[in-house]
């Protein structure tokens, strides 16, 4: 609290004295609850206090979706404003371990503010308070969505300013299609509280728990994905590291190119999927080198057309090695002709321009980039500046010059952690590689004819 | 496994279900349908969900939407305050007709049904159905009066689908059991696991249909789905990464193969007999997924090896050089932060029995020497005398359990070859 900037303050201050005054109006003028709802008023609030305690229903990026407003917004239908404003005073109380006290009341105040504008909405509109007929559900829906309507936004915008306070950001930067995706996810959460209302009459509090027993269970999925999810990452970056291991100078390559990558389809505009598919086509874009032999790999001065050869098909090797793998098409495009110029001279096909999958573009400029900015056992790594300029000397011959410029862009805004010194092997330890096939200051030479 | 067709059981289950699907559709058809805009409503709802079916981990069919909207028109008392009073046969005339219409969008894109998943979905819900429908009018009578009740309702209702869930759960792992040759007490375990969670969901959506359609009308369905959509995708989403999980290491284990280091197809032969073994010995679904992760990825500590060993066959290199390998595979699968379990598979994986490692190690450790000895080929001298030379290790390199099973493995294995 004390290291808090002054507006900040202020504001914590006025939210919660707002609330307090609301609830202490209603005390004082019309009683708070009317006895016989201190019944239903007792297991909304505790409903809400279950799934304020386990937010994180469904992940948009920035926000945690909880389903506790429901509960607040069948409080609504219920009790009135006074029970949603009470009900939502109940995340002071939330056992989310390690939430200051400040926190825990501004969050109680806020949940009572959009509790009371959610009810004054839903009785201004006609809604009546109390438990509704059971056939008199049709006549709930409008009132309800528009305290949906209202509690929502109150709740998002009281909540990111209070952020933008504290933290002294100037504005969120939100991407447009997260939120409207966070929007709709929320309103569709508030249906839950008109099927608590709805049902009540019928079979009471049994209503809660028919209708979050699903979300409990889906709840329970959704962690299991995101532990598979997260162990998937580590499992295929560990997988593409030990492929790596047999060349001392060019571990992490992978796992920077896929960085890279993403860096460069974030900027193009991308979608999440995409985006992921990208990353992993990034870390698996060399896994097919193992099928060059190491002599080939490590030989000094120029090649044979046939070593040259047996270079030119590992991106083709890769593709055979990860085909199993139900990823997007595109990702198999991008390992398979990440070594394609713009130009046409690139290998395996030889493909030019706009012939070549937008993945394999963007894999290329990072797969270079990369190469240029990490130590070789003949030179030590470029600086990002110098690496920058091959890239857009190559820009148009060798790269697509919207990726070389998109990265360039991404750059500035996040600038790149080249990877940590490597200091040369102890002799004999491992193999060291005399050239490196993606470095393009470097191009392979090839003894044509016999 | 499902590519040698149908097993007994399947057909036995599809015959009955079939028999079910005619007598309710003929039966329907003879004396009408009883309020036909109910039925056409769930059965929309029941196609929705059939289309949107999904494949869990262990190549389970599951049509959660589907179900739920079963359960949902089986439990149905009364719409808006009307008793409703269709028959136990005209709720499966409406399941089989829901199923067949969502069926036929993924027929005309080449993707078949799994017959067998479909006629145990269809099964189930007919069961509930001559439970629940007899019991419907009584129990409607409950809740009207001077002194409605919902309660009885509530109550015959929870229990009649925790027993159909039961049996359910007993069908399924009768099929499995006979279909990935498993012990049925084994593969009971591992369908309760895998069917509690969503079955829970889908029960109480199911119930939550039937109560809603008391206090509101049909276009309120949807709304009602909406939990149980939010199930849906959350499942969807983890079965889809389970999947990808294994085949990219399945994938991933070829490196080695194309590196050279191994002859093609050992990682998967190995990992293939291995799991045969440890259902012949009764393990778990959990701990099969481990062993195969462990067996598919046995080999990847040569990846840190200068030079390929001529062949790859580790039984044969020198055991010095055999456990330095399998540390470092071990070493790098540690990398991942999560697969600990299988990383210390794969480090005592060289061990003999008077070191007891775990059981995975054991199975890895045999099923990697019958491949080196055998490869890819199918002859059967060559695997009789792989198996006698195994044998011969058996109490102190190999464990005499692992070899046995092992042994009955592949004789199955032959066995269905033959068929």
């Amino acid at each position: 609290m004390r290291d808090l900037p002054w507006p900040a303050k202020v504001y914590l201050a006025g939210v919660i004295g707002t609330a307090a005054a609301l609830i202490g109006h209603s005390a004082l003028t019309s009683g708070l609850v009317r006895t016989e709802n201190l019944g239903i008023l007792l297991v909304l609030a505790l409903l809400f206090l279950v799934c304020e305690s386990m937010p994180t229903l469904l992940n948009v990026e920035q926000f945690a979706v909880s389903v506790s407003f429901s509960a607040a917004l069948a409080a609504v239908v219920l009790i009135g404003p006074e029970g949603a404003a009470l009900v939502g005073l109940t995340a002071v109380l939330s056992v989310r371990p390690g939430l200051p006290l400040v926190k825990r009341l501004f969050n109680g105040a806020q949940f009572a503010i959009c509790g009371y504008a959610a009810g004054w909405v839903y009785q201004g509109l006609g809604g009546v308070s109390g438990v509704p007929k059971v056939n008199a559900f049709d006549d709930l829906i409008g009132p309800y969505a528009a305290a949906t309507a209202v509690f929502v936004p109150l709740n998002i915008v009281l909540t990111l300013t209070v952020i933008r306070l504290a933290s002294g950001v100037e504005s969120m930067e939100v991407p447009l299609r997260g939120l409207v995706q966070f929007l709709l996810s929320y309103l569709g959460y508030g249906t839950f509280g008109l099927l608590v209302a709805g049902l009540w009459a019928t079979v009471q509090s049994i209503s809660a728990v028919l209708v979050l027993l699903p979300l409990f269970v889906a709840r329970w999925a959704f962690g299991q994905y995101y532990a598979q999810q997260k162990s998937y990452d580590a499992t295929i970056a560990a997988l593409a590291q030990a492929v790596e291991t047999k060349d001392y100078y060019t571990r992490g390559h992978c796992r920077r190119v896929s960085t890279a990558s993403g860096m460069i389809a974030q900027e193009i505009g991308m979608g999440q999927e995409r985006l992921r598919a990208i990353r992993y086509a990034g870390m698996l874009h060399d896994v097919g080198k193992l099928g060059v032999p190491t002599k080939v790999l490590q030989k000094d001065g120029p090649l044979t057309e046939e070593e040259f050869a047996a270079i030119q098909l590992h991106p083709m090797r890769g593709l055979e090695i990860v085909r199993g793998i139900d990823f997007l098409d595109e990702a198999f495009a991008g390992i398979m002709h990440h070594h394609e110029r713009h130009d046409g001279k690139g290998y395996p096909m030889g493909l030019a321009g706009d012939e070549i999958p937008e993945f394999a573009r963007i894999i290329a400029v990072a797969d270079a980039f990369d190469s240029m900015t990490s130590d070789r056992s003949y030179r030590g790594a470029r600086p990002v500046e110098v690496a920058v300029q091959e890239l857009n000397k190559g820009a148009g011959s060798q790269f697509d010059p919207d990726m070389v410029a998109a990265f360039v862009k991404a750059l500035d805004r996040d600038p790149w952690q080249p990877p940590r010194r490597v200091d040369p092997p102890q002799a004999g330890d491992v193999d060291t590689l005399t050239k490196d096939h993606d470095d393009p200051t470097m191009p392979i030479e090839v003894v044509s004819g016999p | 496994m499902s590519f040698r067709g149908l097993d007994s059981g399947q057909l036995l289950l599809i015959a009955a279900a079939g028999l079910v699907a005619v007598a309710g559709v003929a039966h329907t058809a003879a004396v009408g349908l009883d309020h036909p805009e109910i039925a056409v409503g769930f059965g929309a709802l029941i196609a929705v969900g059939e289309l949107a079916r999904l494949t869990m981990p262990g190549n389970r069919e599951v049509a959660p939407i589907g179900a739920a909207a079963a359960l949902g028109y089986t439990l149905l008392l009364d719409l808006s305050q009307n008793q409703l009073k269709h028959t136990a046969l005209q709720v499966v005339a409406v399941i089989a007709c829901g199923m067949m219409a969502g069926a036929l969008p993924h027929l005309a894109v080449g993707r078949p049904p799994r017959m067998d998943a479909m006629a145990r979905r269809l099964l189930t819900g007919a069961l509930l159905a001559f439970a629940f429908r007899p019991l419907a009018d009584p129990l409607y009578q409950q809740t009207q009066g001077p002194n409605p009740t919902w309660w009885p309702a509530l109550g015959v209702m929870v229990v009649l689908i925790t027993l159909t869930l039961l049996v359910d759960v007993l069908i399924a792992a009768m099929l499995r059991a006979e279909q990935v040759r498993t012990a049925f007490r084994v593969a009971i375990r591992d369908e309760i696991n895998m069917a509690f969670p969503l079955g829970a969901a889908v029960a109480a959506s199911g119930v939550l249909l039937a109560l809603a359609t008391h206090s509101m009308d049909l276009v309120a369905l949807l709304v009602f789905a909406a939990p149980l959509l939010v199930t849906q995708v959350a499942f969807r989403k983890y079965a889809g990464i389970r999947a990808t999980y294994l085949q990219t290491v399945r994938a991933l284990s070829r490196v080695t193969e194309v590196g050279g280091y191994v002859e093609p197809g050992h990682s998967r032969r190995v990992s293939r007999l291995s799991v045969a073994i440890g259902r012949e010995l009764g393990m778990s679904e959990p701990e099969l997924l481990e062993l195969e992760y462990a067996a598919l990825m046995h080999d990847i500590g040569q990846l840190s090896l200068r030079d390929p060993i001529p062949g790859g066959a580790t039984v044969l290199a020198d055991p010095a050089q055999a456990r330095r390998i399998a540390e470092l595979g071990a070493e790098v699968i540690k990398q991942t932060g999560v697969l600990d379990g299988v990383a210390e598979v794969v480090r005592r994986q060289t061990e003999g029995v008077t070191d007891d490692p775990p059981l995975s190690s054991r199975i890895i450790k045999a099923a990697n020497g019958y491949d080196d000895l055998v490869g890819g080929s199918t002859d059967r001298d060559r695997s009789s005398a792989a198996l006698e030379r195994l044998r011969l290790g058996a109490g102190s390199e190999y464990d005499p359990a692992v070899i046995a099973s092992m042994s009955r493995a592949i004789d199955r294995r032959r066995f269905d070859a033959t068929l």
